[in-house]
């Protein structure tokens, strides 16, 4: 099982925190699904309001990992000063470095990715890029001193599962050695399941598991669809073919003409 | 003295971003701090000046994906 910086983790499912009905579905839906990372983001706090405060109570209950975003990000120096405040309130040095490009697609900003991610590598950051499936960045990733890699499915909040499970594949075999991580577009635990059949090492996800009917069932749901792509997985799955193969021998079958 | 604090005018008496911060009734919540765009470590606090027009932001933690 390939570690996360050091880090293995019994679950695949990665999961946030955002858009739940309620703080008690949220804990609930960790809880019972047993996902071992929350994702975490930083806002601005009021003396009047102190929501953070709160919030920050809850997840620390939870007693998983803490992976702090720096989701909204544009640049590299948003980027940069957001990760060094995470580091510092959250007391980890994982980061899931979001450097965002378009705001319709919220797709990575990938050449301004891979010099964030530079900076804070050097910097001690433990830095798990939210980036594309394209090879050439994914090795300007690593080379920067990623560590991990974590491709997009689709965009962000969209629900359509694997747009590219050929780059996703490509991405597996290209850099066997390294946790592989498929970061938003998870709509289905059918699309978790899938990108674990790939091979890929997590699932993180948010609003599937958020915006469902029944935000526990569907975490449970996705916690267990991502574990049996992992074992599907590593059973050494069958090569398709075209053509039919019987599966019930034919030697001995009777003869009644 | 008024400062930019979170996008709002802020008014204080309070010289240091550590003051500051006891005037916004945050002196001991959970939070990190940047004065005019550049990270300010909690250690650092008390000892960094502030001055008239200084945008400070105060982020907590919050909900994320």
């Amino acid at each position: 099982m390939r570690a996360f910086y050091g880090v293995t983790l019994d679950s695949p499912l990665m999961l946030g925190t955002s858009q739940y009905p309620s703080p008690a579905i949220l804990a609930q839906a960790f809880r019972e699904s047993g996902a071992g990372v929350a994702t975490v983001s930083l806002r601005r706090e009021s003396g009047a309001g102190r929501d953070g405060q709160a919030f920050w109570s809850l997840i620390q209950d939870l007693n998983v990992r803490i992976l702090p975003n720096t989701a909204g990000c544009h640049t590299v120096k948003d980027a940069v000063t957001t990760a060094h405040m995470a580091r510092e309130v959250f007391g980890t040095r994982w980061i899931k470095l979001e450097v965002i490009g378009d705001n319709d697609t919220l797709q990575p900003d990938v050449f301004n990715l891979v010099e964030a991610a530079r900076i804070l590598s050097d910097d001690g950051f433990e830095v798990f890029p939210y980036t594309t499936e394209d090879l050439i960045v994914a090795e300007r990733l690593v080379e920067a001193g990623c560590q991990v890699l974590m491709p997009w499915g689709a965009p962000i909040g969209t629900g359509l599962g694997l747009n590219n499970e050929y780059g996703l594949r490509s991405l597996r075999a290209h850099f066997p050695d390294t946790p592989l991580v498929v970061d938003a577009g998870i709509g289905l635990p059918s699309h978790a399941a899938q990108a674990m059949e790939l091979g890929y090492d997590a699932v993180l996800l948010n609003t599937a598991v958020a915006q469902a009917g029944d935000p526990v069932s569907m975490a449970v749901a996705m916690a267990r669809a991502a574990e049996a792509g992992r074992i599907g997985a590593t059973a050494d799955p069958m090569e398709p073919r075209d053509m039919a193969a019987p599966s019930t021998p034919v030697f001995g079958k009777a003869v009644f003409e | 003295m008024k400062v930019i604090l979170n996008g709002s005018p802020f008014e204080s008496a309070a010289e240091t971003l550590a003051d500051l911060l006891v005037a916004a009734d945050l002196g001991n919540a959970t939070v990190a701090t940047a004065v005019n765009g550049v990270f300010v470590p909690a250690a650092k606090r008390a000892e960094h000046p502030i001055s008239p027009g200084d945008a400070v932001e105060v982020l907590a933690p919050m909900q994320g994906g």
